[in-house]
């Protein structure tokens, strides 16, 4: 029996995951991790439409904020339930993901990405704005933290770093049951050739459509979810610095990858936080780092590791073929 | 007739790349449509498979009208097809190529994948089945778990077939299948193309390869700047005019 298999290896990370709260006793570690849960859950989103689905958004730090704003307009100034307005928040930012993925979708490749960064600017102008209804700059304050489920309160770091994780699991989950669905395989199908995919009988827009409303679905959920947990938004959550970073945590961990969103996103948030003290001049550090992982890592360092993996079996699996082969020539 | 064309005329601009052509193919016949490089075949295909509307002119399959029909309803009718270069997924491996193929021959959606139902598992079982028996048929199933990037081009434009077959067509435009590929593989090729005639599958290929066209056909039409030059049995083709003149230039006659 391997004890090192991959799903012993899940199960551990999850244990882990479970129990820190329990071993780190600073809040602030909790803290950042809970948030950087919060932009995994986004940038889940943005790797299904774009890595599975070939369509490079950068709208949706937009439709973060969509979700976010959703949240905290409807529970500041509609005084609804937190619980019922997190729902709502994703239905409208599915809503507005639905009608802006109709129009930009008959868009390909970089026109695609120019014409969804221009949404995703519209969208942080007119939050920007709309003072009457976001109170523009000034930002959304007083945001409530996540209602009680009966019993279960979430006013301690812990207890909202635990609603968040299951979020992110059954995020996680889900992406992993759609990749490895046919649904999965027709995305990828359309990713590889949308030409191709069409002769063999999938309709491109029906299914392109779907991952773009089902990936503002993930960004809207993120979105809504670092409201409460932040409970101050400004129209900044929807800017293009917020795209660029999500983008970077997505090409570093790996683009079309499962397990690069985490891995990314979880590296660059810690990695960013302890090098705080550089201040803007963090991304000296961060530049190169990217370009020399675009340029050896296209597929970021989960691409790497698996690509490692499979070259390594592949080298045991020839070996093992020219044992075979001198054994028939000698046989 | 299964598959007939009527004036079918596409016009890029000024250029007439597929002019007033009509073209009839018969069930179980190999068809093949040959001409000059730029002769307006490729675009002739496009037309049938629905990635280009005609600028006039009608296409029918089995008598329906399916000239306004987009691509992919057109692959479901059991109108199948390949491209000159193999558009594969070269990071996967040739399986996972082929299972995709039979997805429009099942139903399950989203809510499906995310909850698993029983239906999803069934589709998914279908389509690896179906994949495998098309790699066999193809003469694959020993590469089926190798990845694309690591097979031969020949192998590349079998997996291509094996994917258009796992849509279940009725009939298959094979756009050069033999480019590209020497001339052993070539005559394999041929082979895969008869077996696949004689187990009832209507064929319509492009071809620059004059001896496997020759060897293979039923029907050949002759296309030159976009018309139609000729059109018969490969012997009457051989002995046409028009058509040693589109090829050799000049006139035969003189």
């Amino acid at each position: 029996m391997k004890i090192l298999t991959k799903r012993n290896g899940i199960i551990a990370l999850i244990i882990f995951a479970f129990s820190f709260p329990f071993i780190a006793q600073n809040d602030y570690y909790l803290h950042m991790l809970t948030l950087s849960f919060i932009w995994a859950i986004a940038v889940y989103g943005i790797n299904l439409l774009s890595g599975y689905t070939g369509y490079l958004s950068l709208a949706h730090a937009g439709f973060f904020a969509i979700g976010a704003y959703s949240l905290g307009l409807l529970t500041v100034k509609a005084g609804m339930n937190f619980w019922l307005a997190l729902v709502c928040a994703c239905l409208i930012t599915c809503a507005l993901g639905f009608l802006i993925g109709l129009i930009a979708l008959r868009t390909k490749e970089h026109f695609f990405a120019i014409y969804t960064l221009c949404v995703g600017y519209i969208i942080y102008l007119v939050i920007d704005k709309w003072e009457g209804l976001t109170e523009g700059v000034r930002g959304l304050i007083g945001i409530p933290a996540p209602g009680n489920i009966g019993p279960i309160t979430f006013d301690t770091a812990a207890s909202q770093y635990y609603l968040v994780l299951i979020f992110l699991l059954a995020v996680i989950l889900i992406v992993y049951r759609i990749i490895r669905s046919l649904t999965g395989r027709t995305y990828m199908a359309i990713r590889n050739s949308e030409d191709l995919a069409q002769t063999i009988g999938i309709s491109t827009m029906k299914n392109k459509l779907t991952a773009f409303v089902l990936s503002t679905f993930f960004a809207g959920l993120a979105g809504a979810l670092y409201a409460s947990f932040i409970r101050f938004i400004g129209p900044d959550i929807g800017s293009t610095a917020i795209m660029f970073d999500l983008l970077m945590y997505l090409l570093v961990g790996g683009i079309g990858t499962l397990s690069g969103p985490l891995v990314g996103t979880l590296l660059l948030v810690i990695l960013s936080q302890n090098l705080q003290f550089l201040q803007e001049y963090r991304m000296l550090i961060f530049g190169p780092l990217l370009t020399v992982i675009i340029i050896f890592y296209p597929r970021g360092i989960a691409g790497a590791f698996f690509d490692w993996q499979r070259k390594r079996k592949d080298n045991t699996l020839s070996g093992v073929r020219g044992e075979l082969h001198i054994k028939a020539e000698e046989g | 007739m299964l598959i007939e064309t009527k004036n079918l005329t596409k016009r890029f601009g000024g250029l007439a790349a597929v002019n007033n052509v009509d073209f009839s193919m018969e069930k179980g016949r190999i068809n093949a449509i040959i001409g000059p490089n730029g002769a307006g075949k490729s675009t002739f295909f496009n037309l049938i498979s629905g990635f280009h509307r005609p600028t006039s002119g009608t296409v029918l399959f089995k008598g329906i009208d399916i000239t306004k029909l987009p691509a992919n309803e057109i692959a479901g009718l059991g109108i199948s097809r390949t491209f000159q270069t193999t558009s594969l997924f070269d990071q996967s491996t040739v399986l996972d190529n082929v299972i995709v193929g039979h997805r429009l021959r099942t139903k399950s959606n989203l809510v499906d994948a995310i909850l698993r139902t029983k239906r999803l598992k069934r589709e998914e079982a279908a389509c690896r089945d179906k994949a495998m028996e098309v790699l066999e048929i193809v003469g694959l199933t020993e590469s089926a778990d190798r990845i694309v990037s690591s097979i031969s081009q020949e192998e590349k434009k079998r997996t291509a077939i094996a994917l258009a077959l796992a849509t279940e067509p009725e009939i298959i435009f094979l756009d050069e299948p033999a480019a590209g590929i020497n001339p052993d593989e070539t005559e394999g090729l041929t082979e895969l193309i008869k077996k696949l005639n004689r187990s009832g599958l209507t064929i319509c290929l492009i071809e620059h390869k004059m001896h496997m066209i020759m060897n293979l056909a039923d029907h050949i039409m002759v296309l030159n700047y976009g018309e139609k030059i000729a059109e018969g049995t490969p012997k009457e083709i051989r002995r046409n005019e028009a058509v040693i003149k589109a090829y050799l230039g000049g006139s035969a006659s003189a």
